[in-house]
């Protein structure tokens, strides 16, 4: 059942990433761009993780591709003609995208089984088990504490100081953007 | 345990970010696209974090952020060209060639 709804999300996501890229119109991309990313918050809680795929949802779906589709209207882009770049590129990307998709479909095979054996052969990783036994703690401190309690605790302890640089980072990009996007710079 | 099937699968999100960025020439669209590529990246954090615990979920966060962060600035600056240029071609915008 639940390889059942992954596929069929997979499929969904795979497919709407691909009208996204061709769509000539910039609204019905970043439609689509937003059904891709919907898919992915429903694989999100496939693999356990309730939290991002709500967070997903909120960020990446809600505010972020609010930001695009306001700026395309501000600039009414709606209509625009076709920009996708000539038969050259299309060669160059399918060429990239082939030779990148050999590399990373590599990964398809992996089971937690063979990364295992994998990880018990690397030098000065003696126990394999080791090292997937976060997962479980992780698993178990989620059934304790509660899905966001159990990401709170390594969030605001182990990174705490990649949280703070994080928000000195949203700063800076407040000011950034209010500087770029003023009329007269 | 879905980990192969969803490694195939941001991979395959994240060649299509990079096709998308190759093919067009829409400054908005190729930002979109820089968006895919960060989320076929988020899906295979999201799926070692079954194996490795939560500091893959950390991860996903900062992801985020930064992305949130690079839209606002990225959209500012596309603001800027259009204002100056009245495109957002990249064609049209080769102000530092010689």
């Amino acid at each position: 059942m639940t390889n059942a709804v992954f596929w069929f999300f997979a499929v969904f996501a795979v497919v709407s990433a691909s009208l996204c890229i061709v769509q000539r119109n910039p609204v019905s991309a970043a439609l689509w761009l937003v059904s891709t990313m919907f898919s992915l918050a429903a694989i999100y809680v496939l693999l356990n993780a309730q939290f991002i795929a709500a967070i997903q949802v909120l960020i990446y779906a809600g505010a972020v591709m609010v930001l695009f589709l306001f700026v395309i209207m501000l600039l009414n882009l709606g209509h625009a003609s076709s920009d996708i770049r000539g038969p050259s590129a299309v060669a160059a990307a399918l060429v990239i995208v082939g030779l990148l998709l050999v590399e990373l479909l590599a990964l398809w095979r992996y089971s937690p089984g063979r990364l295992a054996a994998e990880v018990a052969q690397a030098p000065g990783m003696r126990d394999p088990s080791a090292a997937f036994a976060a997962g479980m703690i992780a698993r178990q401190d989620a059934v304790t504490h509660g899905v966001v309690g159990s990401l709170a605790a390594p969030l605001f302890q182990i990174y705490l100081v990649p949280f703070e640089i994080t928000s000195i980072l949203l700063l800076a990009a407040i000011i950034g953007a209010v500087v770029l996007a003023k009329r007269r710079v | 345990m879905l980990l192969g099937p969803a490694l195939g699968l941001s991979a395959i999100l994240f060649s299509l970010g990079v096709a998308g960025v190759v093919l067009r020439r829409n400054a908005i669209v190729l930002f979109m696209c820089v968006e895919l590529m960060l989320n076929g990246v988020n899906l295979s954090f999201v799926a070692f974090s079954q194996l490795y615990g939560a500091s893959g979920y950390i991860m996903v966060f900062f992801v985020m952020t930064v992305a949130a962060a690079e839209a606002a600035v990225g959209l500012a600056i596309i603001l800027a060209i259009f204002r100056h240029q009245q495109s957002v071609d990249l064609q049209n915008i080769n102000l530092l060639r010689g």
